[in-house]
Formats: structure tokens, sequence, C-alpha cells
């Protein structure tokens, strides 16, 4: 029987992984997936998921798999940018999770990518597949040491929708003030799949630029990504997601909310293409600017290039409006209060789909950022 | 025996944005009855609410008193926890804070607790069952959002309920429930009402014991409020205020 991951990693990064969603009980998982540094120290799928999934490490996957390969580097440009050729360059693995046509997956998949050497340059590459018919979520954290001062962490992940799948798949960060983040990820949709992708970023990071984008390629295919910021400490958040609808009835929604305080500044951006005369987008971005020192720039674009696409966006960017104050202190809150009950709710994980017992777990997570301010 | 008052408004003078709503103002409000305010548009009735529940925006000098304590300089919250309760004409929209929520925090409760059977039973006679879980005023009609602004009062056990236009907007039905509601709450928990109405459709239902009439900064009160209304339709605000009886002379 394999030993439990718990033995194999530092106490403090335990308790840094609990806070980022990663559930110590793997009995509510369906497999648990870990990588410290530039290793791959656990991968486990608990007995009653065997035969629905498969998770290893990547490069262990690219062996084991010859046609894996037309999976590999197919969807993100390996020439993208600098961070995309140095993971082409060398990495140290990632993980392959693919879920079995048909497939249904109740309980999460939880990944937890870990930095706790300082100057790490952690570089990873992901390949998710979700065969046609398969259903699932996925929560994958990162982290990095509370000890530890500087860290780069470059994460490539490729997603593979297939034809009638649903994947829900959420990610949370917990970076410190010291490091530079560059997930480059995108997604292929074929006919009637579901993408939904989830992004949370509640600790303060040093600077993290990321732009996923969703080809929805096939019939009445679906990709939703909802995004929740908390922005603090000096963090530079660039953080938007693009869409490419060329599917008849392909479909895309984008929600985000961004709260911006001590000093921190984001770009919210999204991007909607519509190639397709039935093609259907909306996009919202809701942005809260709690001081002066931060700013909040919220960057919607909408392109339409046939006939017939309808693609709409609402945005807004403001400071806590003093008439809801005001409103919660006749229900006796106090001002303090009021504020904390404002921003908790503007932080409402119900936009991201996700089952009830997993929308708690993520709501804890929020109330811990919430109550540590 | 002097019946306690359970307002009292002094030689009050409302500011916003240094410029003067109300000025010498008086008003008393005695225990277990309801009062209906009229007043027409621009003479200060919302000013008159904001300046009692304490909104920060209006810069208010004279007295107010409450229950015998005076809370002029006190705090949104701290008048609400001393017992007075608002329901606004035009309540916000508040992104995901649910309605459940805003409820649990009138009833004291913390938000994991679940509501009892009777809370149940209350939030299903106002017809709100259903939108118990939406964002808090996102996409309600008029007359959701004030039965929602009449529940949340009933369940924070005001001793003053102040209201400002809980008759415009609403359908029939919601303002019948509306009426018979505060009814029923001021003539069962000794306490008293303030109502702010435009066409006076709430006395339908409200057996008001009092009409106060607020035109130039004066306050002037009578015994009929139905009697008031009809003066006030046929007549006007200022005939009407010349040609009846007052109930307290001191105004």
């Amino acid at each position: 029987m394999a030993e439990s991951f718990l033995t194999k990693i530092p106490h403090e990064i335990l308790k840094e992984a609990y806070k980022a969603g990663i559930e110590k009980d793997e009995k509510a998982r369906s497999g648990t997936f870990i990588h410290l540094d530039q290793t791959t120290l656990y991968s486990k799928i608990n007995d009653e998921y065997k035969g629905k999934l498969e998770m290893m490490d990547t490069k262990q996957a690219l062996e084991k798999y010859p046609w894996l390969k037309d999976y590999y580097w197919k969807l993100v440009d390996k020439d993208k940018d600098e961070f995309t050729k140095k993971a082409a360059e060398k990495y140290s693995g990632g993980y392959f999770m693919r879920i079995l046509p048909d497939a249904e997956v109740i309980f999460p998949l939880q990944s937890c990518l870990i930095i706790t050497k300082n100057e790490l340059e952690q570089r990873v590459h992901n390949i998710i597949i979700a065969e046609e018919g398969s259903r699932a979520h996925i929560i994958t954290s990162c982290l990095q040491h509370p000890l530890i001062d500087s860290s780069t962490h470059i994460g490539i992940s490729e997603f593979y929708i297939k034809k009638g799948a649903k994947l829900n798949f959420t990610m949370i960060h917990s970076w410190k003030e010291n490091t530079l983040v560059r997930p480059r990820s995108a997604a292929l949709i074929e006919e009637r799949g579901e993408f939904v992708s989830n992004y949370l970023c509640l600790r303060p990071v040093r600077d993290s630029q990321m732009y996923p984008v969703a080809y929805c390629n096939g019939d009445y295919s679906k990709a939703s990504f909802n995004t929740i910021l908390y922005g603090q400490s000096s963090s530079l958040l660039d953080v938007g997601s693009k869409a490419v609808l060329n599917g008849k009835g392909s479909r895309t929604e984008m929600t985000s909310r961004a709260i911006a305080r001590k000093g921190s500044h984001m770009y919210i951006r999204g991007k909607i293409e519509g190639n397709h005369p039935e093609a259907r987008g909306h996009l919202e971005c809701k942005g809260l600017l709690l001081d002066s020192e931060s700013f909040i720039h919220a960057i919607p674009e909408l392109i339409a290039t046939k006939e017939g696409a309808e693609l709409s966006h609402e945005a807004s960017v403001g400071k806590i409006s003093e008439k809801e104050i005001t409103y919660l202190m006749t229900r006796r809150l106090t001002e303090e209060e009021a504020i904390s009950m404002i921003i908790r709710g503007f932080m409402d994980t119900s936009i991201m789909g996700l089952p009830r017992e997993l929308n708690e777990e993520i709501d804890q997570i929020i109330d811990m950022t919430a109550e540590a301010h | 025996m002097v019946k306690m008052n359970i307002l009292e408004i002094e030689n009050l003078q409302v500011k916003v944005d240094s410029k003067t709503i109300l000025k010498d103002l008086s008003l008393k409000i005695s225990r277990r009855e309801a009062y209906v305010l009229f007043g027409p548009n621009g003479s200060g009735k919302t000013t008159l609410i904001n300046a009692i529940i304490g909104t920060p925006t209006y810069k208010v000098t004279g007295i107010i008193r409450f229950m015998g304590e005076e809370i002029t300089n006190k705090t949104v919250d701290e008048r609400a926890r001393l017992g007075i309760s608002v329901g606004f004409q035009q309540p916000p929209e508040i992104t995901g804070v649910k309605l459940a929520d805003i409820l649990k925090l009138c009833l004291g409760k913390s938000f994991k607790d679940e509501f009892s059977s009777e809370e149940k039973k209350r939030i299903d006679d106002f017809d709100l069952s259903e939108f118990s879980n939406r964002d808090f005023n996102v996409g309600f009609s008029g007359g959701e959002r004030k039965r929602a602004e009449i529940l949340q009062m009933m369940f924070m056990k005001s001793k003053l309920l102040i209201l400002d236009e809980p008759d415009s907007g609403v359908d029939v039905e919601s303002l019948k429930l509306i009426g018979n509601q505060i009814q029923k709450y001021v003539d069962t928990t000794e306490s008293s009402a303030l109502i702010v109405t435009h066409q006076g459709g709430i006395l339908e239902y409200l057996d008001a014991k009092h009409a106060c009439v607020l035109l130039e900064s004066k306050i002037h009160c009578f015994p009929d409020p139905k009697e008031i209304l009809k003066t006030l339709k046929a007549k006007g605000y200022k005939e009407c205020i010349q040609c009846q009886e007052r109930v307290i002379e001191e105004w």
C-alpha cells in the first residue's frame, strides 16, 4: 500500500497546502498528485477510480504512450515567448491526467505544485485530456514555502476536451511577495464539450501574468472562465482569458471579480473572438478599488468576424458603495463589518459552477482571506 | 399620565452638501402608534428619515431623542441597535450577498445557522422563499424589494419602524400584505411606525392614528389620516394645513 503523501512533505508546506485547498483526507479526492520543486513526489489514484482515471508524471506518460506526442506542445506555441522557450528546452515534469471515456469523477482530482527552494525556477508541463463523454472536477494548487524569498513558476498546461466531455478545472494560487508566475495555458474543446476554468488568486504575488485561451472549435462547444482575484501588497496581476469561438453555436461566458488594495496593480483582460454566425459570448468584469495606492485597468475586447455572432461585455470598476455600507449598518453591522460583508460577497464563489461540497471548501479558503484583514 | 414619546426631535436642521434642506423642525412620536407623513416632492421627507437613522452625508444640528436618550451623534448601527429600523424606498442591490444572509443578520443569527421553521414560515408569508438564495435585490421587482424591506424590519424586532414610501411601485397584493403586517406588528409589539406615503395607498390596509404633513420645514399633525388625505387631494397641501384641527397644539 502506498504511504500517504503527508509523510514526504515538510510541515510548513503542508499547512500552506491545506490553506490552498489540498485535502489531507484523500478519501474526499479521486486522486492526488504532488510535484515538489523539480520532482514528482507522489501520484496516486484512489482504488474506486481506477479504470476511470489515469494520472502520472508527464515525462513518464510521454514514454508510456507514444500517441501523447500529438498532444504535447500542440495548443501552446513553444516559441510564444521566453518562458515557453525555457519550458520547451528543459522541464521537470508535471501532471498528465486523463479522464477515460464516459467516466464520471465525482470527487475532484487534486494536484499540487510546490516550490521550497530559494531562487528556483520551476518549469512544469501539464496535459489534461477529458475523453469523450467524461465528466470531472480537478482542483490544482500552486504554492511556495513560506520561508523562501524568491522563485519563478513557469507552467505549461494543455487541455483537450473531447466530444461531449465536461471538465471543471479550478486553480488556486498561493504565492509569495517575491514569486514570478508565468502560466501558459490553452484548451481545445470539441463538439458539445464544455470547459469551465476557475482561477483564484487571493494571496500576494510579485508578478503574475497569464492569458489562457480556449478554442471552441466543436459545434455547440462551451468555455467558461471565472476569476476571483484579491490583489494586495504591491502585487502585479495581469490576468485575462480569451475564447475563440469557431464552432457552430459555440459559446463562452467570462466572469471576473477583482479586489485591489495596498498598492496592488491589476490588469483584467478578456477577449472574445466570434468567428461563426451562431457564436455567442458574454464577458463580465467587476472591480473594487479599496484605496488610492492601487489601480485596476479593465480591458474587455470583442472581435466579431461573421455576421450574426453576438458578443457583449459589461465592466465596472469603482469603490465600495457608501449606500451599501450605510444600508448594512441600518441592519446593525458596524462600518467595518459592513465593508467585510460586501467584500466577502463580491468574491462570490457561486459563479464557479462547483458542486456544493467543493464550493464550501473554496468558501473556507476565501473566509480565511477575508478574516486575515 | 403622560404617555412617553418614542421619538422627539427638537429644532432640527439638516444640510446636504452645504445646502440646508430642513430647518427648525420639531416632531414627537408616541409609543404604540402608527403615523403617516405626507408632503410634496422636495419637502424633505427622505431627508428627515436620513437624519433620524443617522446617514453620515446628512449633517444634522438640533436634538434627536429616542426613548429618552439623545442619539443625535450616534452612528447608524448604534441607532439600529437601540431599536430604530428603516425600510428604504430604493434599497441597494448587493452583489454576492444573499437575501438569506441579510435576513439572518436581522435575526441576529450567524450566516451558518439555519432558519427555524417559524422563521421559514414568515419568509413564506412574505412570498420570499424562492428569493432567499438570490443576490440581494438583484432582479427583484418593486413589490419583492418592498416585502423584503418590511420582513427585515419585523425580524429586527425594532421599536420604531420608519418606512419610506412602502406603497410606491407595488402591486395591490403586496400592498395589502405590507399594510396588514405593519398593522399587526404595531398592535402586538408595542412599537411605533412612521410611514412616508405619497398616494396614501397604504391607508387602505393600515389604521394609522395620526397624519403629519411636512411643508416648508414645519410638521403639522392631525388626527384622521384618511380625512387628511381626502383634503390634500382636493385642496392641496397649503390649504389643508390651515383648515384642519391639529392634534397637538404646540406645533
